[in-house]
């Protein structure tokens, strides 16, 4: 292809990828080091409020922000260098705890309790999520060539469900005497309250997350197991190997860039968990970095939002991402060069 | 003036005017309205639908939507419904305009204690009040031959013999759903006991001996509750009333019409409400009071803010009131308290008073301070102490960050 055909054909995605995934993070790089506030003055202010049987006025001092002449709210913005960064890690409250030796104090701070959260969650649903994906692929490959359609329709449902309502489904399977905490408590005949603990909803969290994505991991492997070479697969019989060994020495080595990829795509999803915080409202007992961002940038009653916070906790879970994509790139990377 | 002469007042206006179901006048200018989503919201916006031209959106989104859309030149929404915690960011954005002068022209309808006065101008018009009161299953009560808690302290008493007697799954219900619910249980309790959030310098006073009282009170709560209490709000609470599974909470007075709601509430008629408890023996209900009322934008012309306001005066005239009385505990002429208000009325009316939700942005990040730390305490991660300290040190942070405190 000739360099400006090229040029042609990439030239829209790299403009889009540059207005809609470059300058956005540039922005919020930049913001992470700025403070915009409002210019406050201290006034006293009547406020009557309505009461039985008048109503009552109270006189108080407040801050309010200076308007300016065109009625806006006068701004001034400065450099704060890492002050974000420093109020969302708070190292010198992890230190402390280090040298006193009660690191559980760690995780009274919100970013390191997010972090402990979101790794764990990451991390236990990876493998999980692989092997369901693979167990299933490998039984409807192996059903009968009727059943395939419906069984390949139902297995992707989970996949098609909106994340929100996945979550708040299986919330309602659960929350006070739902059907399900109710047919656990006659099961076990005991009280059961599912979301009175940390543990059980992030057992809920990882029953999720697995049930929702283990559709994808499913769909990947399948159309990589009709590619799966048959010559192999029937000399590997001929030579007498066992089902288990044809599937460990045959079927998953070819399988290997496709596991990468789930892996990879995994890794990048659940580490920005989200919907089961707020599907949960599980902030008391867990929260996850990508939930702390967005409850910065949350408006309060007063219309205060963190702006600087939230680009930091942005820019913090990014780096978090990259940190932890670096090993599965490199082997996409040693792959994708094996193979030519 | 009592209670009653109010109401007298109101049954007097309305033999006055002759009763039509419509509009007093044909609206011909566009009007919009972006207000919360709740019972009284639905009953006012089609009253003022009646007036034609007007549109309005229910959204409980609107705290979030409502700064933005009115800072629009024109104004997206002529109209907004608010209450004492969300008026904030419009006041200090300066969004809102004074209204007394409408008011003088066609507010002849209005108490004097419906205008929200700020500053001596008035900023809002107030349509009801909302505050969390005592709600309890007065048949459980009856036959336990328990006294009405009037404190705290009365409330546990009662709870323990509620629970000895079994007659329920858990005596108390809260709304303790972690976040914003939980945080204003926290503020009910802290201005209780006596304790002021901030000081003059907006610096926290959060970390003091009525802080950890209110702490111990709620934990103190919490063993004679559903241990799921940290996802229960307003709703789950008041459908744990209806299916029979709580005999006390301090909830919500807009909540009190649907106990009575027979399509969903297994025990109409027996759920009665009386003033909010008492942290201490001598000190106010341990809750705030609320309004919800009408504002109009700033940047739209006169012409559009005389229409919306006219509008706004039908969707809030007693006419309304007459088609939704058990809504809310309405401020408007003709409101006929039920029983289901006298627990309103006796908080609003107690010696000496609960306050208003302090409306400042201070409260605001205040708010959320405590709603993100109070659960740590709930849990047993962390000692009240400790608590305080770090609701203090994360206000002071975002404190900082909002430019409200210097350094």
């Amino acid at each position: 292809m000739k360099p400006r055909v090229f040029a042609a054909f990439v030239a829209p995605s790299l403009l889009m990828m540059l207005i809609f995934i470059a300058a956005p993070l540039v922005s919020v790089f930049a913001q992470s080091f700025y403070v915009t506030q409002p210019v406050f003055e201290r006034v006293e202010v009547e406020t009557c409020t309505p009461s039985f049987p008048t109503a009552i006025c109270t006189t108080e001092t407040k801050s309010r922000p200076v308007l300016d002449e065109a009625g806006e709210v006068q701004t001034q913005t400065r450099y704060v260098g890492l002050e974000s960064y420093r109020n969302m890690l708070q190292l010198d409250r992890v230190g402390e705890a280090l040298s006193s030796g009660r690191i559980g104090q760690i995780l009274n701070i919100d970013f390191w309790s997010a972090l402990r959260f979101t790794l764990m969650f990451t991390l236990i649903t990876l493998p999980i999520v692989i092997v369901a994906g693979l167990a299933i692929a490998l039984a409807v490959n192996n059903a009968v060539k009727s059943l395939r359609g419906p069984v390949i329709f139902i297995s992707l449902l989970p996949f098609i469900i909106t994340p929100v309502i996945g979550v708040l489904s299986i919330r309602w399977l659960f929350i006070g005497d739902g059907i399900l905490t109710a047919f656990l408590e006659n099961m076990l005949a005991r009280d059961i309250a599912m979301f009175a603990q940390g543990w059980t909803i992030e057992l809920m969290m990882l029953f999720y997350r697995v049930w929702h994505v283990a559709p994808f991991a499913f769909v990947i492997f399948y159309a990589g197991l009709q590619t799966v070479n048959q010559d192999t697969l029937e000399s590997a019989i001929v030579d007498g190997a066992s089902r288990w060994q044809r599937l460990r020495f045959v079927v998953i080595p070819h399988l290997g860039p496709l596991i990468t990829f789930v892996a990879l795509i995994h890794l990048m999803d659940a580490y920005r968990a989200f919907e089961e915080i707020v599907g949960f409202s599980s902030q008391s007992h867990v929260i996850s970095l990508q939930w702390l961002t967005y409850d910065l940038l949350q408006p309060d009653d007063a219309g205060n939002r963190a702006i600087s916070r939230a680009s930091a906790s942005a820019m913090l879970t990014m780096i978090g991402v990259v940190i932890l994509l670096i090993a599965p790139v490199r082997r996409a990377w040693r792959e994708h060069k094996g193979f030519r | 003036m009592t209670y009653r002469s109010i109401l007298l007042a109101g049954v007097a206006s309305l033999l006055a005017t002759t009763a039509s179901a419509d509009c007093a006048f044909e609206n011909d200018t566009p009007v919009s309205m972006l207000s919360a989503g709740f019972e009284a919201w639905k009953a006012v916006s089609d009253a003022m639908a009646e007036c034609g031209n007007f549109s309005a959106e229910l959204d409980q989104e609107f705290r979030t939507k409502q700064p933005e859309a009115f800072s629009a030149d024109p104004s997206l929404y002529a109209l907004g419904g608010v209450s004492n915690g969300t008026i904030t960011p419009l006041i200090n954005e300066g969004l809102i305009r004074p209204l007394d002068d409408l008011v003088a022209e066609y507010g002849e309808n209005l108490n004097d204690n419906q205008l929200i006065r700020i500053d001596g101008q008035i900023m809002a018009v107030g349509m009801m009040v909302n505050t969390q009161h005592l709600m309890y299953r007065a048949d459980i009560f009856e036959d336990l031959g328990l006294e009405v808690p009037e404190t705290w302290e009365e409330v546990l008493a009662a709870a323990e013999a509620i629970e000895a007697a079994e007659v329920v799954d858990y005596p108390l219900g809260a709304t303790m759903k972690s976040g914003w619910n939980l945080a204003q249980d926290f503020n009910n309790m802290f201005l209780g006991f006596g304790g002021s959030f901030t000081d003059a310098d907006n610096m926290p006073t959060i970390n003091t001996e009525a802080g950890v009282n209110a702490l111990e009170m709620m934990k103190a709560m919490t063993d004679y509750m559903d241990p799921e209490y940290l996802v229960s709000d307003s709703t789950y609470v008041q459908q744990q009333f209806q299916q029979g599974k709580i005999a006390m909470a301090n909830l919500w007075a807009s909540r009190a019409g649907a106990m009575d709601n027979e399509e969903e509430s297994s025990v109409v008629g027996l759920v009665e409400s009386a003033a909010a408890p008492r942290a201490t023996a001598d000190g106010p209900p341990a809750t705030t009071i609320w309004w919800d009322g009408v504002v109009v934008a700033k940047n739209i012309s006169d012409e559009e803010a005389e229409a919306a306001f006219r509008v706004a005066m039908e969707g809030i005239d007693s006419e309304m009131v007459q088609g939704a009385n058990d809504a809310a505990i309405w401020l408007v002429q003709g409101y006929e308290p039920t029983r289901l208000a006298q627990g309103a009325i006796a908080t609003l009316q107690s010696q000496p008073g609960a306050t208003a939700y302090p409306s400042t942005t201070a409260m605001g990040l205040m708010h959320t301070a405590i709603g993100n730390n109070v659960s740590a305490y709930l849990t047993g991660d962390k000692d009240a102490e400790q608590t305080l300290a770090d609701i203090e040190a994360d206000y002071i942070t975002s404190a900082r960050e909002a430019g409200l405190i210097q350094g």
